[in-house]
């Protein structure tokens, strides 16, 4: 189903040696204190384990392993309703478990466990329903072997074997206290031994998320939350540049200070380290490092550098890689009756994720503990050892709730730094980050430049397209120098949504990676790409309806073919209301976008239309109504998908209005929620959303949202006032720029 | 040394007066569902009650708070998940990483501590110095009307 080339483009490298042994010694059904998510009592019992993924105990509660981070995506339920259903678990019985870090848990495609670009649920799909599908089996060869009867005599109800011709029953908990696990597990061909849609009890229908009661009553526990005896407290003042480091401190000045334990060193940073987390942060205000210079992040200054940006995406000397291409672009554009060039900018973005980055560390002896809330365990297993000198099967990793991820928590420097600072203070060290140098050592999404062209013949019809994406590759950095080149130069992270492939009526396009010198730290984003290349691509399909004097409704219908694409465009469009008459002083504006980069074998999409007014006094875009239409194949968990897309609303519009990181001479200028603002209650809008489900399996969600949301606002802020605004964020200053810009451009 | 009435719990710690409540609360009394977030009351994750008022604890001095009644999210229904909010946020499915929830449900009792009716404009003016980065403002809104009608 996934091409395997394009998904070797996302695997995390991992040397196939050092990740099996980071398998030896663990202990297997190890449990994570993620209150609210077991019972407790059920965890004392003897559990009867069938596989890796299911425990029976006596008393019928069913174990499901959830071997994925939770972040609020909803993964730690979505994924044990895919195991229970094959299982024909009575859900009411299930108990998950965040799973062990083990290999016997990887992500097929990442060889690792490893949360990012929503490809958890695609990814564990298939052998998650072979786990449940086996543990079921196992049970119905025992209850057999019980009774003296065919197996192909038995089926299921929720937790229970049924013998019909006898009116015999057995509870799933009856058979684990008798039944012995087989020498040999019972192969399972997921062709033909999986259940039909047809007969699904808990996929397709809304299940409670396990997580919530412990996020609404304070038991939840994060990586800030951990607790280890004899710990002493840090947080850490990183460079501000990449590559640099301290030159001096006045370390020797601040170790004297009340309640500290230590100042330690690193070749890209300094900690401060305590006796309580207030003496650290105390310390850390007087704390004055002299940075190396000389380095290329001195240089960044972002408002200059995206004008350079700008001037390479009009230098056609400067030729990009190619990220995806149909036909013939630049002989369709040559031929074409018009050409129409567009240029689009974004600016940078922080995660501003709530829990601020922080891990605790015993280093102390030879076996390494983690305690860490992260995307990338596996990872951490690794870079920790590494930083360490040690193997990875001495670093233990105790998974956490996540306080947000969005990309920040698939990187694991802070948990690395932690270690450090362990090993050199000689005590388990919690390391805790303020908000202030979270922002400041942030790693934000790329800036770009995007230009696109379009070639329309007589009729506006699009024949040619090109698109040109100018900024820093992300992926090196992400994960390691030389790794852009080893994937040929195609960043996906960076790249993704530069593509068309549901306007299926557009035979020849092309998207290319103009690439800047890498400097910045980057990081993937929620959304990745996509949250820049849409806004680009979408606002420009606009531009190209409204110089047509056609509907932009009308003529995204007019470019695809596909159905499930039509059939998210038409449904927005009544539940919307496209088309009719809107109240005095506001407009809509349209944007249809994919998510994923298997697309248009495997993706996801979505429609989505907004309501804004503007206030011409300020320039401040009010969004007041939005509605999306959203098709991620199967929809598992619909109310989790919908809640997932709500979340990726408010996080694209987010993007779209406000959210900017400045950088002058290499040092960020934001330093707090007060100067990088993400979105608040009063500037929500009312969101609507509704899930259509298609197809057999499930496909992307956690990010669908994102996308469409700065071109339908911008849309919609065309279609008010005349005007475009073309840099993101669409901020009250850039409003106003354009409203007061003397003359309307011809919508025609 | 500092005497605190959290929860309805006398304790005396040690620690200066100018001790932030927050780190008082997490690390002194091990009450870790008030989160930290900003340090600076941007983000309303540390958000407790003093005397059944808002308080956002990253900024407020230990020493200003000795003697008061503080209320943490631990502490807001007997049993500590029973409060109508807390049953709201479940029946509502708010949470998503949930970090910023303890913040948000402390700062929406006390406004239906207030006002048991509040119009949909009271409660976004009431609650929007509370931040969440998964978006869930939809939710809290529906959680908040749910709780209000059914408390």
């Amino acid at each position: 189903m996934v091409d395997r080339r394009e998904a070797e483009l996302l695997e995390f490298q991992v040397s196939r040696r050092e990740f099996l042994g980071a398998s030896a010694g663990l202990a297997f059904s190890f449990t994570l204190g993620l209150g609210g998510c077991a019972t407790p009592g059920a965890r004392d019992e003897p559990k009867h384990k069938l596989n890796a993924y299911v425990s029976i105990s006596p008393s019928g509660t069913i174990t499901i392993q959830s071997p994925v981070a939770e972040m609020g995506q909803g993964i730690m339920t979505g994924l044990p309703l895919i195991v229970a259903e094959e299982l024909d678990a009575d859900w009411s019985k299930v108990v998950v478990e965040q799973s062990p870090i083990d290999p016997v848990y990887a992500h097929p495609i990442f060889k690792a466990q490893y949360v990012v670009a929503s490809i958890s649920t695609i990814g564990y799909w298939t052998p998650l329903r072979v786990a449940g599908a086996q543990a079921r089996r196992v049970l119905l060869d025992a209850a057999a072997v019980s009774w003296s009867v065919p197996v192909s005599e038995l089926t299921t109800e929720p937790s229970t074997v049924v013998h019909a011709k006898s009116g015999r029953k057995l509870g799933y908990g009856e058979i684990a206290s008798f039944a012995k696990p087989p020498a040999e597990m019972p192969k399972i061909d997921p062709a033909k031994d999986l259940k039909p849609a047809a007969q699904y009890r808990l996929l397709g229908k809304s299940t409670p998320r396990v997580d919530v009661p412990a996020k609404s009553n304070g038991a939840a526990r994060y990586g800030i939350d951990a607790r280890v005896p004899g710990m002493v407290y840090a947080t850490f003042a990183r460079a501000p540049v990449r590559g640099s480091g301290p030159a001096s401190s006045n370390a020797e000045e601040i170790r004297k200070l009340p309640g500290i334990v230590d100042v330690v060193t690193l070749d890209h940073g300094v900690a401060v380290v305590g006796r309580n987390f207030d003496a650290v942060r105390k310390a850390r205000r007087q704390l004055k490092v002299n940075w190396r210079d000389g380095l290329p992040g001195d240089a960044i200054n972002t408002d200059r550098d995206i004008e350079a940006y700008l001037r390479d995406a009009r230098d056609a000397s400067r030729t990009g890689v190619v990220w995806k291409a149909t036909g013939d672009a630049a002989k369709a554009l040559a031929g074409a009756a018009t050409v129409l060039t567009r240029e689009y900018l974004s600016d940078l973005c922080y995660h501003a994720q709530m829990e601020p980055m922080n891990a605790t560390v015993d280093a102390r002896a030879d076996a390494v503990e983690v305690w860490v809330g992260t995307q990338a365990p596996t990872r951490t297993t690794l870079d920790v050892a590494k930083a360490l000198g040690t193997t990875a099967d001495k670093v233990k990793v105790h998974q956490h709730f996540l306080g947000g991820g969005f990309g920040r928590r698939a990187t694991v420097e802070t948990t690395v730094d932690a270690a450090l600072v362990s090993k050199a203070v000689g005590k388990p060290v919690k390391l805790v980050l303020s908000r202030e140098d979270d922002l400041w050592a942030g790693t934000f999404r790329a800036m770009t430049a995007q230009r696109i062209s379009a070639g329309l013949d007589a009729n506006g019809r699009i024949v040619g397209w090109s698109h040109r994406v100018v900024g820093e590759p992300v992926s090196d950095f992400v994960y390691h120098p030389g790794y852009i080149k080893k994937a040929k130069d195609r960043d996906v992270i960076f790249m993704s949504g530069a593509e068309l492939p549901y306007y299926s009526k557009v035979a020849n396009w092309r998207s290319e990676h103009i690439m800047e010198a890498e400097r910045t730290r980057v990081a993937a984003w929620r959304g990745i790409g996509s949250g820049y290349t849409k806004f680009a691509i979408e606002s420009m399909i606009d531009e190209i309806a409204h110089l047509n004097k056609t509907d932009p409704l009308a003529f995204r219908l007019s470019l695809t073919d596909d159905a499930r694409a039509r059939r998210v465009l038409e449904k927005v469009a009544e539940m919307s209301g496209w088309g009719k008459q809107r109240p005095g002083g506001t407009a809509l504006g349209i944007a249809f976008a994919e998510y994923g980069i298997f697309a248009p074998k495997v993706g996801s999409l979505t429609t989505a239309v907004a309501e804004i007014s503007v206030d011409p006094a300020t320039g401040r875009i009010r969004v007041h109504n939005y509605w999306a239409a959203a098709d991620a194949g199967l929809a598992i968990n619909p109310d989790a998908f919908r809640a997932q897309m709500e979340s990726a609303i408010v996080w694209g519009l987010g993007q779209a209005l406000k959210e900017r990181v400045t950088i002058v001479n290499g040092a960020v200028q934001q330093s707090n929620f007060h100067e990088y603002e993400v979105l608040r209650m009063s500037e929500v809008p009312q969101i609507r959303v509704e899930v259509l489900s298609s197809g057999a399996s499930p496909t992307m969600v956690g990010e669908l949202g994102v996308p469409a949301a700065a071109p339908a606002v911008a849309n919609a802020f065309f279609t008010l006032t005349g005007k475009r605004l073309r840099h993101m964020p669409l901020n009250p200053q850039r409003a106003l720029t354009a409203l007061r810009e003397s003359s309307t451009e011809s919508r025609a | 040394m500092v005497n605190l009435t959290v929860n309805g719990r006398s304790q005396t710690l040690d620690v200066a007066p100018d001790v932030p409540l927050l780190w008082a609360i997490r690390d002194e009394l091990g009450l870790t569902g008030t989160k930290f977030g900003c340090g600076a009351a941007h983000c309303g994750a540390c958000t407790v009650h003093v005397e059944g008022q808002p308080v956002r604890s990253c900024v407020m001095p230990v020493g200003k708070v000795a003697g008061k009644k503080i209320t943490t999210i631990e502490g807001l229904s007997r049993d500590g998940r029973s409060h109508p909010l807390q049953k709201a946020w479940v029946a509502e499915q708010v949470p998503q990483c949930g970090y910023c929830q303890s913040g948000q449900i402390m700062q929406a009792a006390a406004l239906l501590a207030a006002n048991r009716n509040p119009s949909r404009e009271q409660i976004v003016q009431h609650m929007n110095g509370n931040i969440c980065r998964c978006g869930t403002y939809v939710r809290i809104v529906r959680a908040i009307e749910r709780a209000a009608k059914e408390g």
